[in-house]
């Protein structure tokens, strides 16, 4: 019965593999099908070849809804070819609802997602040149992790020695050599998210998802892991897609994060961009944390404005924003200084009152009071020959250069 | 030493009880049963020969065990009567059962399928009917099939047959109650396994370029083989012993071993005989029990 089955759904494998296939020649890089199909993996083209050529991807004002619940309002984006972009927002956010429509399980209700100038918007899953690797992995129980392995490219109709070639190559990429005839369950965490990964790779996918991949490892395999991945990623040139609601992880990981909140994509840069310039306070309290100074600007010129605040005084920051304007002041914690007396270049500065200070190895961070009344933190580098820490109940100075703080109008 | 002893007292008692019930409530009787197949028929009470006399010391005791004899087990196998009625229960089992299979798995598949609130629903349909009397229900089935039975009133009422159709005292109608009466006991099993089935493992299988008919048989029909296996068993070892549905429903030609083994006791009052029919069904019906224990066993060790 299973050959019956398989007769059924012949004509709709042929039509996925030519899918994958015409999509694999429209974008190959060097030596075409053949090479990709037979040899490993040839060497990519450096990224900024790549981020010239059309992008891989691109969603258009894409809607979904469950009832009255908006799960992903109107996001637009385009994801270049080999671009390794993260997802980054917290629980509910839409993020892997958005992730789900890019595979395939949901529909969009408007809007469109192009991948290689086809819209795919309403191609099933399976036909789709799109692989997932999936938060719990779901690892086929029953198949041993070859067989894992294995099952997109027999789908693909693939000839058994180049099934047994592409498995022994995949395997020794996730290293997982002399485990082939194992069970999911005879393995650890960390093995099965690497045999997750090998099989979402076997197929050579054009994009490949990830639905927060790393979220069940612990915290040093994570690291130990996110290294791999982007090793893997750089490798095979591929683009991914990586959704995560840890910002360290999207940091480490991505060229470029997308920052969501209630269904909307709400900044979209580099990790250290989208760190050093956030759009909004929500998303400078959401990537990091930050001290954040509500005021009005006084005045503005030569690339500075002076803004009156309640809880500091008028501080003068690098921006440009006409005068009279509610504004908020940005400050990471590690762009604060500490200082027994008046500063050095004493711009910005405030007396306060340590409250306290907490010893987290690497670093310290302070609590400190100042005489408005608000209290910031400070987070300073344990680093060698480090000067006197301060107590709790000194009396300091705290000061920030004004190129080191953001000013937000939203 | 101390570390040694893992069980407390009330935890061993605990361990204990199930193969104390299993002693007191299958092993002793089955030795009853064991010994009166390897007695011989007399006109007495009780109606066969040696009666063991326990309390009569050693040589009373091997006296009575040397009157043993295997003639009965020559008869089963010599005779065609209890052959043919072996080979009819186990093939009314197997049959039996892969219809039950063929039904049920299609059910228990839509019901796993079903939104949560409905899955209670969906059970309950299928067990509310054995809140009542099984023989009843048979007796129901009786009132449908019989000469100017509900079946018959209601074919000739659409004009579809001319004149009535002997459905009752049929095969048909024996398979037809069987699978009726047996029906939860496959559904169940298969629903359990088939519900708990991560759906994860399909959306994976679709990401892999694999058809929902495809998926279907690579991966939900493998998963569920466990809850197949339960369910087979369940349905097939107390088929093949079934007695009160291939009386009430079946032809009296042909005879399943249950049938004939209330032959031998109550009409033939053999008990020897009736008592070796038993044994022999037993060991029979292990051998399936064993397969499915040592399947069970290589998934446990797996898991």
């Amino acid at each position: 019965m299973v050959a019956v089955a398989r007769l059924d759904n012949a004509p709709s494998d042929a039509k996925s593999m030519a899918f994958w296939l015409g999509t694999r020649l429209h974008n190959e890089p060097s030596g075409g099908v053949r090479d990709q199909m037979q040899g490993g993996f040839s060497a990519q083209p450096g990224h900024a070849e790549r981020s010239q050529s059309a992008p891989l991807m691109r969603i258009e004002s894409v809607g979904k809804r469950f009832g009255g619940f908006v799960a992903v309002d109107g996001v637009s984006l385009e994801i270049g070819v080999g671009e390794f972009f993260a997802l980054l927002g917290p629980s509910g956010c839409g993020k892997t609802t958005l992730l789900r429509m890019l595979a395939g399980f949901e529909t969009p209700d408007e809007g469109g997602i192009w991948l290689d100038g086809k819209n795919i918007a309403d191609v099933p899953p399976h036909l789709r040149p799109v692989n997932m690797m999936f938060q719990n992995y779901a690892l086929f129980p029953h198949l041993s992790v070859e067989g894992n392995i294995a099952f997109g490219l027999k789908q693909a109709g693939m000839p058994k020695d180049e099934i047994a070639a592409r498995v022994a190559e995949m395997v020794a990429l996730v290293r997982l050599q002399g485990l082939e005839r194992r069970k999911p369950d005879q393995l650890s965490g960390g093995q099965r998210q690497r045999v997750a990964l090998a099989r979402a790779l076997a197929r050579r996918p054009r994009l490949l998802l990830l639905d927060e991949p790393l979220a069940a490892l612990d915290k040093k395999l994570r690291a130990e892991t996110q290294a791999e991945l982007v090793e893997v990623q750089r490798r095979l040139g591929m683009s991914f897609i990586i959704v995560t609601h840890d910002q360290e992880e999207a940091m480490t990981l991505a060229d470029r994060i997308g920052v969501m909140n209630k269904g909307q994509l709400v900044q979209v840069a580099a990790p250290r961009a989208l760190y050093e310039q956030p759009d909004t306070r929500w998303i400078a309290g959401f990537v990091g944390d930050i001290n954040l100074f509500e005021g009005q600007v006084m005045s503005q010129g030569d690339g500075f404005v002076s803004v009156a605040t309640q809880a500091a005084g008028l501080l003068r920051v690098a921006g440009g924003v006409e005068a009279g304007k509610s504004v908020c002041i940005a400050v990471r914690p590690e762009k604060l200084s500490l200082s027994h007396g008046l500063s050095s270049h004493d711009n910005n500065a405030q007396p306060g009152e340590v409250l306290d200070a907490d010893y987290l190895g690497g670093l310290t961070r302070y609590r400190v009071k100042l005489a408005g009344g608000d209290v910031v933190q400070v987070v300073r580098a344990n680093a060698a020959g480090n000067d006197i820490p301060f107590a709790a109940g000194q009396q300091v100075m705290v000061s920030f250069a004004p190129e080191d703080a953001v000013v937000l109008t939203q | 030493m101390k570390s040694r002893r893992i069980f407390t007292r009330p935890a061993r008692i605990a361990a204990i009880a199930p193969y104390l019930w299993m002693v007191l409530f299958f092993l002793v009787p089955f030795g009853f049963v064991l010994k009166i197949s390897l007695s011989e028929t007399v006109i007495a009470q009780p109606p066969y020969l040696p009666t063991l006399d326990l309390f009569g010391g050693w040589d009373a005791l091997r006296a009575g065990l040397a009157k043993f004899s295997t003639d009965n087990f020559y008869l089963l196998a010599t005779d065609d009567i209890y052959i043919f009625s072996y080979l009819r229960s186990l093939t009314v089992a197997l049959v039996s059962t892969a219809i039950l299979l063929v039904i049920g798995y299609p059910v228990a598949y839509a019901m796993a399928r079903l939104p949560q609130r409905w899955q209670g629903i969906a059970m309950m349909l299928v067990v509310v009917p054995f809140w009542t009397s099984f023989l009843i229900r048979i007796y129901a089935w009786i009132n449908i099939l019989q000469h100017d039975g509900l079946l018959n009133s209601l074919l000739l009422a659409l004009h579809v047959i001319e004149r009535p159709v002997p459905w009752l005292s049929t095969d048909s109608a024996m398979y037809l109650g069987i699978v009726y009466s047996y029906f939860p006991f496959m559904i169940l099993p298969l629903f359990a396994t088939l519900s708990k089935m991560d759906s994860s493992l399909l959306e994976a299988a679709a990401d892999l370029g694999c058809s929902r008919l495809k998926a279907f048989w690579l991966i939900t029909v493998p998963l569920s083989l466990p809850g197949v296996a339960a369910g087979a068993l369940l349905c097939f070892i107390p088929i093949a012993g079934e007695f009160v549905i291939p009386d009430l429903l079946a032809g009296s030609d042909r005879m399943m071993i249950g049938q004939t083994l209330w032959l031998e006791f109550f009409t033939n009052r053999d008990w020897p005989v009736a008592s070796t029919i038993a044994v022999v069904l037993l060991v029979l019906l292990l051998a399936p029990l064993l397969v499915y224990e040592h399947i069970q066993r290589k998934q446990l060790e797996q898991g």
